[in-house]
């Protein structure tokens, strides 16, 4: 009863289960962009790139879509080249976050890499992760996802944490300290700032969220203790990823933000 | 002692043309004596300290210390021998004593409570080891920052207008703190300020710059006028 309520609107406007999609996600983008117009009166936001983004989300899903009802009929192994330019999108998408670091691309490639690429291949190897299409690509994708934020996430802070502290960072470089030693604080604090999101989902996990894999295994007839157990591996995972991501991270990032005399790469060009 | 031979800084922006922050600057600084160095705001003073202490590279010319181009020297290595106290004192989080540590620390040097407790006093802040340092105001903050720099046993001294960002009574207090300190310890030192009276009361020459190059360079008589 409750439940027909409330598709009542759009199950009287469409009927196919494509055509209510388009619908949903028609209502739902108004619903974003109603939100976005408010944020951008406030200043919190620009419309136009919030536009931007909610259609190339749409967009991206959709040829998502389209392309798994193709690789769900390709071998296992085909998930391996689709795996690896997803990370080398992830890669590009947090290394936008701070630009002003030299190679930052290959920074957060390594980072991804290192984070996601080791946890997937390490899972698979195990069991843990079945070695099927439909396993590995999306618990791969939700991972790759994860470490991309957490790169991002460390980059933000990280570069945020030295332009707010150049003077004790430039005091510690005038008294002879080496580049990684003056900002080991400041990798410290993003460190753990990355890391709280995921820290947050372990320790909310089943109370405030139960997370879309879980609901999916037993939409799909899986017992539900076993879909709770399975929430728990994928949310684990994520959870090492980002961890190896964001130690990769704070071991190559302060290093390369000074030169091979300690000079501070990322100052301003601004003196006096 | 200290000399500077036709130093230079440019620095490329993107999208902007190449801004000119020094340029041709010489000057010549005795063992144990002090230069004070002039200008209006955006002169190029703290630039030409961030050269002196490497924190940047000269574009061009060299800078000699004791008679070796310091381009030849490991930067960290001369930025002990070249030690610097900024505007605003930027104390690392911890104790007075650790903050003090933290420069022979980077040499894998360690120093002893006596050591600590003697540069303490040397400042005017004897019995603060264990005191946090964001709990000191800004003319204790700027004297620790003095004893930081001396914990590396420097030659040289560069002071950025140190007393620049304090009261009046903390201006005068850490003034005449540093003037002892440069003349027992017998430092050669250059000293950035905007106030000509300073400049009269530290220095024993004078250089003054304007929009990065030098208008001026001699006794305090010939620079700031008799």
């Amino acid at each position: 009863m409750v439940r027909s309520m409330r598709s009542w609107v759009l199950n009287y406007l469409v009927h196919s289960e494509l055509t209510r999609g388009i619908a949903q996600a028609a209502t739902v983008a108004v619903f974003v962009l109603l939100t976005a117009w408010f944020a951008a009166q406030r200043g919190a936001a620009s419309i136009g790139e919030i536009f931007v983004a909610v259609t190339r989300a749409i967009v991206q899903i959709l040829v998502v879509g389209l392309l798994l009802v193709i690789l769900m009929k390709t071998p296992w192994w085909t998930a391996i080249p689709v795996l690896a330019g997803m990370i080398v999108a992830a890669a590009t998408i947090a290394a936008k976050r701070a630009p002003e670091v030299p190679r930052t691309f290959q920074i957060t490639l390594i980072c991804i890499c290192a984070g996601a690429g080791t946890t997937i291949l390490v899972m698979t190897a195990l069991g843990i992760i079945d070695k099927q299409m439909r396993m590995l690509l999306p618990v791969g994708s939700m991972i790759i996802a994860n470490t991309m934020n957490i790169a991002a996430l460390y980059l933000n802070r990280f570069v945020g944490e030295i332009r707010s502290h150049i003077g004790e960072l430039e005091s510690a470089i005038a008294l002879g300290a080496a580049g990684d030693t003056a900002a080991l604080p400041y990798s410290r604090a993003a460190f753990r700032a990355s890391l709280i999101p995921a820290i947050d989902n372990l320790r909310s996990l089943g109370i405030v969220w139960i997370p879309g894999i879980m609901a999916g295994m037993v939409l799909s007839g899986s017992s539900p203790l076993y879909a709770a157990l399975y929430q728990f591996v994928v949310l684990g995972m994520i959870f090492i990823s980002g961890s190896i991501t964001s130690i990769t991270a704070s071991q190559l990032l302060p290093r390369n933000i000074f030169n091979a005399r300690e000079q501070l790469l990322i100052r301003d060009a601004v003196e006096e | 002692m200290l000399a500077c031979c036709s130093v230079s800084r440019t620095i490329q922006r993107n999208g902007h043309p190449a801004l000119k922050l020094l340029e041709n600057i010489s000057f010549f600084v005795e063992q144990g004596a002090t230069l004070a160095v002039l200008g209006a705001s955006g002169a190029g003073k703290s630039t030409l300290l961030r050269l002196l202490n490497r924190l940047d590279e000269p574009s061009g010319g060299q800078i000699m210390l004791a008679g070796k181009n310091t381009a030849e020297i490991d930067a960290r290595q001369l930025r002990r021998k070249v030690g610097m106290v900024m505007q605003r004192a930027y104390l690392f989080p911890g104790c007075v004593a650790d903050n003090i540590r933290f420069g022979p620390a980077q040499f894998g040097q360690t120093m002893t409570d006596a050591e600590i407790a003697g540069l303490l006093e040397q400042v005017g802040l004897a019995g603060y080891e264990q005191r946090e340092a964001h709990t000191l105001s800004g003319g204790e903050a700027q004297r620790v920052a003095l004893a930081r720099a001396l914990a590396n046993r420097p030659q040289v001294l560069l002071l950025d207008e140190p007393t620049s960002a304090l009261d009046e009574e903390a201006k005068q207090g850490v003034e005449q703190l540093l003037l002892s300190v440069v003349q027992q310890d017998r430092l050669t030192c250059v000293w950035v300020t905007h106030d000509r009276a300073q400049a009269r009361r530290v220095g024993q020459r004078a250089l003054l710059l304007s929009e990065g190059r030098v208008i001026a360079d001699g006794s305090l008589d010939e620079v700031l006028g008799a």
